[in-house]
């Protein structure tokens, strides 16, 4: 059986599963039920400074995305930090971390971006025993707009100077959320770590709006007519947050970071996916927003199950395992060849394949009068969309060429030897260097 | 009540008001908005849609779900519409497990398809609901063309040319329009008197007029529609009904199933609508299920289909089998109607057991009765009174691909002319198509 138990940053938990800083963490009362349920660790919702609290909106606050039969595919919210009173959150969190001894407890921060603020916090947030600290450099609506949050993200010089401060003021670990908006995730990664940050977490929202009532014109949620752009997440920004746990753990200078990984994580696939990729442990939030606390129950049992079936008994040997797979456009081996092939038995006959690389691909699909879809090797240059396309399971694989065989659409043989853009004949750079 | 369920004998009011309100109820109620979008989810949108070939109209059936699922059932409708003006009578009666559904790639994958009929009554009932009609009407051509039948065939041919312009009549012998729609099929598959409705709704483009009590051979002649107008279409329908050609045919109580689902579609009050105690019907078919399925609901004790052949080869789809033996009717296959036994009136019905020689059907020798009240015949129907210079064909007016027939000017379509099968939506794609020739022949 598979051991789940995680050791990051110091932080032990009974699974690598935390729920993520996000209205799931906002008081006692679901903290208590989300570890009864299963969760191995909680990071609080965000806390602000003290004095009167923080003011949320009171028209809807969520707009979504949904696929077929209205699954929630994307979740987007204009929620800010926690409105409740500082001493409560405080109160609560001391209560709780109490009970639960053997759960991860960390605590969401966001202030102003003035030292005495920061020191202020800290020492409040120790007094409640709490296992460590998260910054929330992430959240791209309403506080940002007050300098905190993803204006501080953005800004790889602002994380740095807090990420010290927090080390300076502060003995518990501190893990930096770094915000999706920005071009390089990699910077603010570097920024954090050169403020002394024990580790990142990534990612937070993503700037969005999800769609506009056709009938008063206006953003969706929209209050009162009108509405703001909001944060996304969900299955839907996974593919956005993936890479950017990639990038952050292929980075040679913060490829010692430890990565908590966040964004769209649903089942336990997810996680694996992201801590293959590698993040020490992972966050959720809209899974739980969706399904309830209970899917942490499916995301143990598939882990555990999947670690049993590859044989590793811990967590920690799984993470970064596909970092090394992870690679530039530049050294994928141009010599490797492929060709769709289409299962008759499991094929059902819609023709999307067809429409797909009829209309908008390579003419590589055939179709018989009656209905028997082929592929045309002649034609097909292995690019996925039929694979894609097709709803049937494994109907369509993508079979690599032998070495030695010849492909019909180039009339090249192909060769047992790896060779990338960076020898290839047509690359200057690669003519230069020779 | 005094009667019940084991009354001797033919009488109404076996069950009461109630219960039978609840068996004559729609056999598939509409969708609502929800579930018609989680069904309209489950279309993968296929290319050149085995659906869509599948459908005698054509009706574009990927498109009009795409519309639904984006929230237009009103488009999905038009889509509809153009191809079948009777679209919302052929989502309630089409046999869509043997057409579209059949063939959808869903019941390949899952055996579950799409709910096409569904979804078509969905969208079609949105707008026919609102009292809309999508079309209008052409500048006149001034051409008048007359249609005989105001059934699927002449509905559909009548509409399609009032939409290009030209000037209808529209005759049908009885003293209301519909045709099989409003006679002739089971209660449970159009309620609230929609083949009215649908009627009513689809005279609306206006440039229809209708003469009803006017029946070809009697009240009109195929000759003076002729000399009276530039084009004639005959949809009469088939008027006629095979007889058994068994000993004791003749006896009361052994009965047309048309007639029977025509009166029971008629009824006002079906308390008052008598059945028998025992009840056997004789055919295959769809008019043979319609029979018996409403006998049954009507409270008959003991209802039975009789069919000569085999389950293969009964015409009744497997669902509507199905259907018929989920209400308590039985099935006998392989049996043959002897004779009619009985005092003057039916009292039982002897049957041979059939087998397959050498692909001619032939009795095996042993025999069984079964005891009956009433004997619906359901063995088909034939044409009648067909005017002389129209050249027949297997037993109908024989037609061109584009509903021609043996004399210029005159086309023909649905049941009563050579062609596809005998279904609503057949009529459909007849009546529509012989427009579209006389409309090209007309105009030149």
């Amino acid at each position: 059986m598979a051991d789940l138990t995680g050791n990051f940053i110091g932080i032990k938990s009974p699974n690598p599963f935390w729920l993520a800083s996000a209205p799931p963490t906002d008081k006692e009362y679901n903290v208590r039920r989300a570890f009864e349920a299963g969760w191995g660790g909680v990071v609080w919702k965000t806390l602000g400074e003290a004095g009167p609290p923080v003011v949320n909106v009171n028209g809807p606050r969520y707009g979504a995305v949904w696929g077929a039969d209205r699954r929630l595919l994307g979740l987007n919210n204009i929620e800010l930090i926690t409105d409740r009173p500082l001493e409560v959150n405080l109160r609560e969190i001391k209560a709780v971390k109490r009970d639960y001894p053997d759960r991860a407890l960390i605590v969401s921060l966001m202030v102003p971006c003035e030292e005495q603020a920061w020191k202020a916090i800290l020492a409040e947030v120790e007094d409640t025993g709490a296992d460590g600290i998260e910054l929330n450099f992430g959240c791209p609506h309403g506080m940002a707009e007050r300098g905190m949050g993803s204006a501080v993200g953005q800004v790889p010089e602002y994380i740095e100077m807090v990420t010290r401060w927090c080390k300076q003021y502060s003995r518990m670990p501190c893990i930096v959320k770094l915000t999706p908006n920005i071009t390089d995730v990699r910077k603010p990664a570097q920024a954090a770590l050169a403020g002394g940050a024990d580790a990142v977490s990534l990612i937070n929202t993503i700037n969005s709006i999800t769609s506009v009532d056709l009938d008063i014109f206006s953003p969706e949620p929209t209050i009162d007519g009108k509405g703001a752009h909001g944060g996304y997440c969900g299955p839907a920004v996974k593919p956005i947050a993936l890479n950017m746990v990639a990038e952050i753990a292929r980075d040679p200078a913060t490829a010692n970071l430890p990565i908590s990984g966040i964004g769209g994580i649903t089942t336990w696939r997810d996680a694996a996916e992201f801590m293959v990729m590698g993040a020490g442990n992972v966050q959720v939030c809209t899974a739980a927003m969706t399904y309830g606390f209970k899917v942490v129950e499916e995301m143990i049992s598939g882990l555990s199950q999947w670690m049993d079936e590859k044989e590793i008994s811990n967590v920690s040997d799984i993470v970064g395992r596909a970092v090394p797979n992870t690679s530039d456009w530049q050294h994928l081996n141009l010599n490797y060849i492929a060709k769709a092939k289409i299962d008759e038995d499991l094929c059902i006959k819609c023709g999307r394949c067809y429409a797909a690389c009829e209309d908008t691909s390579h003419q590589a699909i055939l179709m018989s009068d009656d209905r028997v879809f082929s592929v045309n090797d002649d034609e097909c240059v292995a690019c996925n969309l039929c694979v894609n396309v097709c709803p049937v399971e494994n109907c369509i694989t993508m079979d690599a060429m032998e070495a030695g065989t010849t492909d019909p659409r180039t009339g090249q043989v192909v060769s047992d030897v790896k060779a990338d853009w960076t020898t290839h004949p047509n690359n200057p750079s690669a003519a230069a260097a020779e | 009540m005094s009667n019940s369920e084991n009354t001797d004998g033919i009488v109404s009011g076996r069950l009461d008001a109630q219960h039978l309100s609840g068996n004559f109820n729609d056999l598939h109620p509409r969708l609502d908005d929800h579930e018609a979008l989680v069904a309209a989810d489950r279309c993968y949108f296929c290319y050149d849609a085995p659906c869509m070939t599948a459908c005698p109209t054509d009706i574009d059936i990927p498109l009009f779900i795409r519309q639904i699922s984006t929230g237009t059932p009103e488009a999905s409708a038009l889509t509809i519409f153009s191809q079948n003006i009777l679209g919302g009578m052929c989502a309630r009666v089409c046999p869509t497990e043997t057409l579209c559904e059949e063939v959808c790639v869903r019941e390949t994958a899952e055996g579950k398809p799409v709910e096409i009929g569904r979804l078509q009554r969905y969208a079609t009932d949105v707008v026919m609901q609102s009292g809309h009609h999508p079309f209008t009407r052409a500048v006149s051509t001034g051409k008048s063309i007359a249609v005989v039948g105001a059934g699927p065939a002449g509905l559909a041919c009548a509409h399609r040319l009032a939409v290009m312009g030209h000037a209808v009549t529209l005759f049908d012998a009885r003293p209301k329009g519909g045709g099989l729609n409003e006679f002739g099929i089971a209660s449970y598959k159009s309620v609230d008197g929609f083949a009215q409705k649908e009627l009513d709704w689809l005279l609306s483009i206006g440039g229809i007029d209708v003469r009803y009590d006017k029946m070809l051979g009697a009240d009109i002649t195929l000759e003076q529609l002729q000399v009276d107008h530039d084009a004639v279409f005959l949809g009469m329908g088939l008027g006629g009904v095979n007889a058994l050609q068994t000993d004791g045919e003749d006896k009361d109580n052994v009965l047309d199933a048309v007639s029977f689902i025509s009166d029971l579609r008629q009824a006002t009050d079906l308390t008052k609508l008598p059945i028998g105690k025992r009840v056997v019907v004789i055919g295959g078919g769809m008019t043979a299920v319609d029979a018996a399925v409403q006998a049954k609901l009507l409270g008959a004790l003991d209802v039975t289909i009789a069919y000569r052949r085999g389950k293969e080869r009964m015409s009744a789809s497997v669902f509507e089998q199905d259907l018929a033996t989920s209400k308590g009717v039985r099935i006998i296959y392989n049996a043959q109607p002897v004779k009619v036994t009985g005092n003057g009136a039916a009292a039982g019905i002897e049957f041979a057991y059939t087998h397959t020689v050498d692909g001619q059907l032939a009795t095996t020798g042993e025999s069984f009765e079964l005891q009956a009240d009433q004997i619906f015949k359901a063995i088909g129907q034939t044409i009648k009174d067909v005017p002389a210079a129209l050249a027949i064909e297997r037993g109908k007016i024989r037609v061109s691909e584009t509903g021609r027939s043996s004399v210029d000017g005159v086309w023909a379509g649905g049941d009563c002319a050579t062609g596809g099968d005998d279904l609503t939506v057949t009529a459909v794609a007849e009546g529509r198509d012989a427009a579209m020739d006389i409309h090209a022949s007309l105009m030149g």
